[in-house]
């Protein structure tokens, strides 16, 4: 008995180990939500989402950042997604076998933890500079540079998980591999590949250093994309690290906007994709 | 890659109970038969009583038979060769058990003739024939154990000596009863003792054609020679017989 | 017809002829690679017009890459590869100029596990009825009513047809797929161990089912299950790593048959 009681002691000491770990894990993580909530809840009001960025000293809002952000987003997901959902479709339907799809998932995968200020820098030397001044379009491209690589490892790794029976019944019935395709295999994976892209939104939602080579910002309330826009990331940077107090409270404000975005996109994400595996 | 065994041994278990079933069977049927012609012979009564007791046995058996053949079919959904075994088996036993009753008949007829120890060159006739149907059986169940198609063939051509036989030991006993009627009881109940013998010969016969079907899976439907001619014979009495 | 050869017996009455049938598709010297592995060696059979052929075999030994073959199904994958001749309708459809989609709308398949595409049941049906026919929305709607009831599924999903494929029982999805196999019309249906997911009752019906369309096609049906071969097929093939053993007629293959690997598999002595 004497090992069983050795084993027990050790069950019993990794276990309280593991516990220990997750909670301070989530210690922090609860310390970062409440402290967001403590310091942006006391700003959070109608004019923050109908005022412009105020100048010093001037209450306001940050109205222009927000609407900067949506358009931002806007752009990014519609260049990045088609292109990294037929990336994806390649990979894993007609090159399924090819030599070089292997090649394309290894770069595809070092894009997808490349550096972001990486991609600002790149975006910033062949838009910027080229163009001659910031914009919402080269703020664009390098998010949608940041999206690519999410799409086509979400959309080709639901794609893989079509079983191949339903392509080869769709198959036998005649169809031709673009309808086997389109109608079958996106259907199936309808749910996993919209779940990509909700991702790979919250992924763009909060990120900075791309913003700050390519579309910097803009005090105003902008729509013109081929001039500098107003975001909300490149905002609260500014903000935060300033003296002033007001401005400093809209940064904590608008914090606590991006993360609970970016929260509930996962959350929705999530709900979907577990409602697609239970059918 | 291939054995002779079945994956799943109890059904070669079972495929064997039922042969040994048969093998009883048979063996009882010999046993019968002698039997019976020997208490013919010798007016024998407590052999033939022996022998009518017996047929119990044997429809104990034939009913196991059927029952152990229904039943495998039911469970194990045999095929090909243990199809044709199971379904031989059961065409077997019926043979066999018809056997036992036509040999029980002939025990039966000992008490009919019981003291009269006339005409034993008649008696010896069927003796005669009781010979080569005994050795017929015999040869045909042998032929049977062993799944020898040639034994069994060879049974089936020589049922037309037995015919042969038969058909003049009828005429004997037709004649011997016009010259006496004091003689008709007993030519009677000889005459239906030769028959048994000879129909005892036709079922060796049948058994021969359920071998052929069992071991080749095609039934044998050649025409078996008959020589069997009794049903169109007759004899016609003139007044010079008595 | 390339039976085998019969088992001598000194006198047995010869096994009657065959009766006079069309060939609706005819197996010559068919060789299968899977890469460097030959998985089919040398395979000739007919199939006969307006028939259920059988394949049997024990597992491995290539009936279900025979079926498969029938309407190159293996082309979706690289690496497989089919030599020899199968001539369906006077043409060789292994031949590279075969148009791929042509053939596989007039050789249906249905697989072993149950694949409703994830639609509507009703668009289950009309996908394949719409890929090489324009179709009217009333014609439409009678075409997938005429498969679904000669599938013996329309009283059972008649009121629910745009729920969805998969909502249905797994014997219910499979006669789905059957249903939306005959909806093209094809002329030969190819049936991968059919019912080998489903529970007794369900089988039955497939079986009942197989009874019926045979008046209509030409079956194919792979099965391990000797006994529903024995039930359904008019001709079973035997086959034996990657080998034809034999070809007969199913009623004589099951009672006496003339190789002695055929008795010893269905029989149960290997296997």
């Amino acid at each position: 008995m004497a090992l069983y009681d050795r084993r027990r002691r050790r069950n019993v000491m990794i276990m309280g180990l593991s516990v220990v770990a997750t909670a301070f894990g989530a210690t922090w993580l609860v310390a970062i939500l409440a402290t967001l909530l403590w310091n942006g809840v006391g700003g959070l009001s109608l004019a923050v989402f109908t005022e412009m960025t105020p100048p010093p000293g001037n209450a306001g809002g940050l109205a222009n950042a927000i609407v900067g952000s949506l358009i931002l987003t806007f752009f990014g997901i519609v260049i990045g997604t088609p292109i990294g959902i037929l990336a994806g479709t390649y990979m894993a339907e007609y090159g399924r076998y090819s030599r070089i799809t292997p090649v394309i998932r290894f770069v595809n995968d070092i894009l997808l933890s490349a550096p972001s200020i990486v991609v600002g820098l790149f975006v910033y030397e062949i838009m910027v500079v080229r163009m001659g001044h910031f914009s919402a379009w080269a703020g664009g491209v390098a998010l949608a540079m940041l999206v690519i690589p999410v799409v086509v490892r979400t959309t080709e790794d639901m794609l893989l998980l079509v079983a191949n029976p339903l392509r080869e019944a769709a198959a036998a019935l005649g169809a031709p591999r673009w309808k086997v395709i389109a109608a079958v295999a996106y259907r199936a994976a309808r749910a996993g590949i919209v779940t990509g892209v909700l991702l790979a939104i919250a992924r763009i939602t909060g990120e900075t250093a791309p913003l700050l080579f390519t579309v910097l910002n803009n005090q105003f309330f902008s729509l013109d994309p081929n001039a500098p826009m107003a975001n909300l990331p490149v905002t609260i940077f500014q903000f935060a690290l300033s003296p002033y107090s007001d401005w400093q409270q809209l940064a904590w404000t608008g914090a606590l906007i991006i993360t609970f975005a970016v929260l509930a996109l996962n959350v929705v994400a999530r709900y979907l994709s577990s409602r697609g595996q239970s059918r | 890659m291939a054995t002779n065994e079945h994956i799943v041994a109890s059904f070669d278990d079972e495929l064997n109970d039922l042969a040994q079933k048969i093998a009883e069977m048979g063996g009882l049927a010999e046993e019968q038969v002698g039997d019976s012609v020997a208490a013919l012979a010798r007016r024998d009564g407590d052999l033939a009583q022996r022998v009518i007791a017996s047929d119990l046995r044997m429809d104990e058996l034939q009913r196991d038979v059927e029952d152990h053949a229904t039943q495998m079919i039911a469970r194990r959904q045999p095929m090909a060769q243990d199809l044709r075994e199971i379904v031989g088996a059961i065409h077997i036993a019926n043979d066999l058990e018809r056997v036992g009753d036509l040999a029980k008949n002939t025990a039966k007829r000992v008490f009919a003739i019981e003291g009269n120890f006339a005409a034993q060159r008649l008696v010896a006739g069927v003796e005669h024939i009781a010979e080569m149907s005994l050795s017929q059986l015999k040869n045909v169940i042998d032929a049977y154990t062993a799944r020898n198609l040639e034994g069994a063939l060879t049974v089936w051509q020589r049922d037309d000596e037995i015919d042969a036989m038969y058909t003049s030991l009828f005429r004997e006993l037709l004649t011997y009863m016009m010259e006496d009627p004091r003689n008709i009881t007993f030519c009677t109940h000889l005459l239906f003792c030769a028959k048994n013998l000879e129909r005892i010969g036709d079922h060796a016969t049948n058994i021969a054609e359920t071998i052929h079907y069992v071991i080749t899976g095609v039934p044998l439907t050649e025409e078996r020679p008959k020589k069997d001619t009794t049903s169109v014979t007759a004899i016609e009495y003139t007044e010079s017989d008595k | 017809m390339t039976d085998a050869a019969l088992s001598p017996s000194p006198v047995a009455a010869s096994r009657p002829p065959v009766e006079a049938l069309a060939e609706k598709v005819t197996i010559r010297n068919l060789d299968f690679y899977y890469g460097e592995t030959q998985a089919l060696k040398g395979i000739s059979l007919p199939l006969y017009d307006r028939r259920v052929t059988a394949f049997i075999g024990p597992s491995g030994c290539g009936k279900s890459t025979l079926l498969r073959v029938l309407n190159r199904m293996y082309d979706l994958y690289p690496n497989q590869r089919a030599e020899g001749e199968v001539i369906f309708d006077g043409v060789n459809i292994l031949s590279p100029k075969q148009d791929l989609n042509l053939l596989r709308s007039k050789m249906g398949m249905v697989f072993q596990k149950p694949t409703p595409f994830p639609m509507s049941i009703y668009d289950n049906i009309a996908f394949g009825i719409q890929l090489y026919e324009r179709v009217g929305r009333s014609e439409l709607d009678g075409r997938v009513e005429a498969a679904l009831t000669k599938a013996a599924l329309w009283s059972e999903v008649r009121d629910k047809l745009r729920a969805s494929g998969l909502s249905l029982s797994g014997g219910q999805q499979q006669r789905l797929c059957i249903a939306r196999t005959i909806a093209v019309q094809p002329e030969v249906v190819l049936l991968d161990e059919p019912a080998s997911a489903l529970d007794p009752i369900s089988t039955s019906k497939i079986e009942e089912l197989i009874d019926e369309l045979k008046a209509d096609y030409t079956i194919v049906i792979v099965t391990h299950n000797m006994q529903q071969a024995a039930r359904v097929s008019d001709r079973t093939a035997f086959m034996y790593l990657g080998e034809l053993v034999e070809f007969d007629e199913t009623s004589r293959m099951f009672t006496a048959p003339a190789d002695k690997r055929t008795q010893d598999y269905i029989t149960g002595r290997f296997g």
